[in-house]
């Protein structure tokens, strides 16, 4: 079952995407040009998924998962350099093609050449991290 | 600062869906929707594999089947230069490893969950992608 699950969760994010117009870069980068013509849009793509999962996951937590024994929740607190190294790495990327991995997966759909070459770029990028060792501190 | 291509009403539903989407996935297979994870262990590990493989087919399958029901045209515009396509998909991967989430891990699930790490890598990528955009713009 956690087969169909996967699959049907990942179609609605999929949906949810395209909706709010997040699968076209030109809008991620419209939010990204805030000392130009700036779009705000991603901000309420934001705060409409967190008006969803804030409450649900608060609450569903002390729950089971219907098809998993227990949850696999992140215990990690330490804001580390790893944190930091990669999240300024990532927004560099995202900022020069408006791509993030969901995007950028979903809008394989329309078969665009682009999204392809953007895509093995990115699996290169998650091949080669297992090479690459950033000290914690 | 000017304001232009606002849309906040599809963008709110779109954001409603995508929450629908991570509390499914929650619910029912524990875990949190991190894209960049779930792309990375497809490649990466084999622990539920094929349920990250379908996690992406679904991915994909998603603005078809929209498209399907709406019968309007989806529209992506992205750059066709291979040279920065290649550089931005590197840095995206590479970073979204080291730090362990991208849009949706970080910021969404992690900032639902008010994880100081995720809250704090959201900013950083928001400033770091807004000073790419600046930098850019220039050039």
């Amino acid at each position: 079952m956690s087969k169909l699950t996967s699959l049907i969760a990942g179609i609605i994010f999929g949906i949810g995407l395209t909706i709010s117009e997040m699968i076209n870069p030109e809008k991620v980068l419209g939010f990204l040009n805030l000392f130009g013509g700036w779009d705000p849009s991603l901000a309420f793509v934001m705060v409409g998924a967190l008006v969803v999962t804030t409450p649900f996951i608060f609450i569903y937590k002390k729950q089971k998962p219907l098809f998993a024994e227990s949850f696999s929740l992140s215990q990690k607190k330490d804001l580390d350099n790893k944190l930091i190294i990669g999240a300024v790495l990532f927004g560099a990327g995202w900022g020069l093609a408006g791509l993030c991995p969901g995007p950028a997966i979903s809008s394989l759909a329309i078969m665009n050449i682009s999204s392809v070459i953007f895509v093995v770029a990115m699996f290169l990028g998650f091949y080669l991290s297992k090479f690459i060792n950033v000290q914690s501190s | 600062m000017t304001i232009i291509n606002f849309t906040p009403v599809s963008a709110f539903i779109g954001g409603l869906v995508i929450g629908i989407a991570v509390m499914l996935f929650f619910a029912f297979n524990g875990r949190l929707v991190g894209i960049s994870g779930i792309a990375r262990n497809f490649l990466n590990s084999n622990d539920k594999r094929f349920d990250n493989f379908l996690f992406l087919i679904g991915l994909i399958l998603g603005p078809i089947i929209y498209q399907l029901f709406s019968k309007e045209a989806v529209t992506i515009n992205i750059t066709n230069s291979t040279y920065l396509l290649g550089i931005a998909g590197l840095l995206v991967g590479l970073g979204t490893s080291i730090g362990n989430g991208c849009t949706s891990g970080h910021g969404i699930c992690g900032i639902s969950r008010f994880s100081l790490r995720s809250i704090i890598a959201t900013i950083t990528f928001m400033i770091f992608g807004i000073l790419t955009v600046f930098v850019t713009n220039l050039i």
